[in-house]
């Protein structure tokens, strides 16, 4: 603990958390099918995650990309006739298991979505609302560290620390989204699901989500699902290319783009199809 | 290469094609228009009309009279207690009936006349000072000064609508002689000769059979009716006041188209309202007991206040019943229940019921609550039951619009964080849909605060003097007196009524005046 500072808001420990041990993947999927009714959207994917980096999920639109990344936190339990099947493991404990609580899971399993979603409450709110549900602050000042640290963490603070209480859709497009992903880090989570989360920003807003998943990485198992192949290229560590609801291939982001080993991964990030 | 900006047509066929798509806008842009002026139209009429007649009911005419409060009339030996002086109808009214009979003692010469002159104020007229008294015992023994309302036929009268007449300057009257029996002769040159041509205008209006319409003489608190009438003299029968008065006056004279036998009001008592008149007896003032007194037989009396009462306590158990079980209800039907045949069979059951006619939910009403599980008949609660099994699928149908007008971007928001379905519901989908819920429901209270017929059969239409103190009290509500005072044959209750609507608009107006500013302030972007 940094006590030269002694703010409640540099107790970085308290949001820091276990690690997977070294090397070891963060998340193990095996055999994940997902079905939307009859219709088969995911044919047996079986992927990991490592910890602390970035992992990409490319491939044409319709592929089963938001659906996959939805299997990791649960939330295609709230859409109605979808059924998720295979085993997801995360510290060795299957989240598909009936005994397994969603909501507790989606507090360790943070998501962004593709466009900006604040609550419509003020900035403060939208970040205390997780951490107040989840019982994460004793008092006032301690939630007032959590929401200070997760905005600083987002890169957010300096432009929004004097208008807590302004409401956080008043913000442009792209502070609406770091406020998102401020919200997400709030309840401490090991994993951060990112769906498209630049595809409604300009350029500049999104070359600085860019460089805040690159500061993330260094805590948290992300895992960011887009259709740029230059976003994939500059922020992931990982790439798996989707294509009709099969994972393609999956290796170090380097080796996808320098040296695909598959005929439609080289076809996709030439531009020959998508 | 330069591109051309075209505009006009390429070829004949199209450009006839684009004249007649045109001509089809115009004519949807006029029938448009016609639409909104017609609606328009029929609003105007509606308020001018409806206005106008509550305007004149919104004052009436009070007639001022100072009593002695004789103690051995209003509180007797044996009867002085607080309870029996405000009970006192008859000791109060012999009161005022004493005093018209000292202003206008000839009426004492017949029992018709002493009956045309106590009408003037109606025997309950003097319940509120009977309750001032008893409320102030120091007042018995006092000489005070007191108004009743005046009879609603006077009112009219004095209002210019009960009697058709036309008022004629009559020329200086220059001598007046008794005759032998009783009646006067007036003279003076050319002083009726107004009046002769007048009449002869009036009998035009009048039926073949009615005779000589009555010709009333009125100078200061004098009046006398008019026979043989010819340009320089006439016969004069006084009806009150001395026949000096009319000496070297200019008297004005009233030719009363209607015959006496088709007024409710005699010339006598035209005299004698015409007198007080002069005296300044009679103020025409804010008929505040329009609100304030409850329903009575006789219009100078009757108030909405009972029915107001009436109306809120029937909505508050309307909305007590309806609200929570619309609003719950259709929480649990858009957020919580899986969408499968049954649900689909619940929904269009609530969209049907809410197309049900009003009447259906009366009847229903009289044999659940009335017969079955006998709770009282003509009773707020039984009302305010009925109107919340009609107003219920409104609030759910406009709740549910409400919900799902929530993007389901907040949804997931609060569900990634890890909220549970319940939390996401009810901390950020029901407070953002709140606005839309409320006006839902209050749209559905006003309809239902407007609701007739379902009342009557549950006995809501019975007459109520007294206000509500509970909701399980014999009651009536706003529409349903409406209705009633509507079915009442006297002329007054006319202007009555439509004062009565309007307050009803004005209750019906706050209520979406509610709406618009919850609209306005909690509307939001998202
Ligand atoms: N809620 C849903 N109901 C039914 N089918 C869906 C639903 N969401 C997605 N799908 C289908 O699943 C497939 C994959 O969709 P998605 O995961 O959104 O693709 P991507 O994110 O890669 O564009 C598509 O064919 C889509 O039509
Ligand atoms: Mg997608």
């Amino acid at each position: 603990m940094d006590t030269t500072q002694g703010t409640p808001a540099m107790m970085d420990d308290t949001l820091t958390l276990p690690r997977a041990a070294d090397g070891a993947p963060r998340i193990d999927c095996r055999n994940i099918k997902v079905f939307y009714g009859e219709a088969q959207a995911i044919h047996d994917v079986s992927m990991t995650f490592p910890d602390r980096a970035v992992t990409a999920l490319i491939g044409p639109s319709g592929c089963g990309k938001s659906t996959f990344l939805r299997c990791l936190n649960r939330m295609n339990d709230t859409i109605e006739n979808c059924r998720v099947e295979g085993e997801i493991l995360m510290d060795g404990e299957n989240i598909n298991d009936e005994d397994v609580d969603p909501v507790l899971l989606r507090s360790r399993v943070g998501m962004v979505f593709q466009k900006p979603n604040p609550f419509p409450k003020s900035i403060y709110d939208n970040i205390a609302y997780g951490p107040r549900i989840h019982g994460l602050a004793n008092g006032r000042e301690d939630l007032d560290a959590i929401v200070e640290k997760s905005l600083r963490r987002a890169g957010l603070w300096e432009e929004v620390k004097d208008r807590l209480t302004a409401p956080g859709t008043s913000l442009s497009g792209g502070q609406q989204q770091r406020l998102c992903i401020a919200r997400a880090i709030a309840v401490q989570p090991e994993v951060i699901l990112m769906d498209e989360p630049c595809s409604a920003l300009d350029p500049i807003a999104t070359a600085r989500i860019e460089e805040l998943i690159d500061e993330l990485r260094n805590r948290y198992c992300i895992v960011i699902v887009t259709h740029s192949m230059q976003q994939a290229a500059r922020v992931s560590q990982r790439t798996a290319f989707f294509h009709l609801g099969n994972l393609v291939e999956m290796g170090d982001t380097n080796q996808i783009f320098t040296n695909p080993r598959e005929k439609r991964t080289e076809d996709y990030i030439t531009g020959r199809f998508g | 290469m330069t591109d051309t900006v075209r505009t006009s047509a390429p070829s004949a066929a199209a450009a006839k094609h684009l004249k007649r798509r045109r001509a089809a806008d115009g004519r949807f842009r006029y029938y448009g228009l016609t639409a909104i002026f017609v609606a328009l139209g029929a609003l105007a009429v509606l308020v001018l009309t409806i206005g106008t007649q509550a305007f004149s009911a919104a004052t009436y005419n009070v007639v001022k009279y100072e009593v002695t409060l004789d103690p051995a009339v209003i509180a007797p030996e044996g009867a002085n207690r607080p309870a029996d002086i405000s009970r006192n109808v008859e000791g109060f009214y012999s009161l005022v009936r004493d005093e018209l009979l000292t202003t206008f003692p000839e009426a004492e010469a017949d029992r018709v006349s002493r009956r045309e002159l106590s009408d003037f104020v109606t025997r309950l007229a003097v319940l509120p000072t009977a309750r001032l008294v008893a409320n102030n015992p120091e007042l018995v023994g006092n000489t005070i000064t007191l108004t009743a309302p005046l009879n609603d036929d006077l009112d009219l009268y004095l209002k210019g609508q009960g009697v058709k007449e036309r008022k004629i300057k009559a020329g200086t009257v220059s001598s007046v002689q008794g005759e032998e029996d009783g009646t006067f002769r007036l003279a003076g040159a050319e002083a009726f000769e107004a009046v002769v041509t007048g009449l002869a205008v009036a009998s035009v209006d009048r039926a073949e059979d009615a005779g000589q319409p009555d010709v009333l003489l009125t100078a200061g608190v004098s009046t006398g009716r008019l026979t043989d009438i010819d340009a320089g003299s006439a016969r004069m029968e006084l009806l009150t006041g001395r026949a000096q008065d009319f000496a070297q006056a200019r008297p004005t004279a009233r030719i009363i188209v209607s015959a006496e036998s088709e007024r409710t009001i005699s010339d006598r008592q035209i005299a004698w309202v015409l007198a007080l008149k002069e005296m300044g007896r009679v103020d025409r003032v804010p008929r505040w007991t329009l609100l304030t007194n409850s329903d009575s037989t006789y219009p100078e009396l009757a108030g909405g206040l009972a029915a107001i009462v009436g109306s809120l306590l029937t909505m508050l158990i309307t909305a007590l019943v309806a609200m929570p079980i619309g609003i719950l209800a259709a929480v649990y039907l858009e957020e919580f229940a899986p969408r499968n045949r049954l649900t689909e069979f619940i929904e269009v059951n609530i969209n049907n019921l809410a197309a049900v006619p009003s009447i259906v939910f009366g009847l229903l009403g009289a044999a659940l609550y009335i017969n079955f599980l006998g709770m009282p008949r003509s009773a707020p609660l039984v009302g305010g039951l009925v109107l919340a099994l009609m107003t219920f699928p409104v609030v759910i149908i406009a709740s549910r619009a409400a919900l799902k007008a929530v993007p389901p971007s907040v949804r997931s928001g609060a569900l990634a964080v890890g909220a549970s379905q319940m939390q996401t519901v009810f901390h950020h989908v029901v407070p953002l849909a709140a606005p839309g819920i409320l006006t839902g429901a209050i749209l559905g209270m006003a309809r239902a605060l407007g609701e007739t017929a379902p009342l009557l059969l549950i006995g809501m239409v019975a007459f109520v003097g007294d206000v509500p103190r509970s909701p399980t009290d014999e009651s009536t509500v706003m529409p349903v007196l409406i209705f009633s005072w509507s079915n009442n044959a006297e002329r007054a209750w006319e202007p009555l009524t439509s004062a009565m609507i309007v307050i009803l608009l004005a209750f019906l107006l706050v209520m979406n005046g509610l709406v618009v500013f919850l609209r306005r302030k909690y509307e939001r972007r998202w």
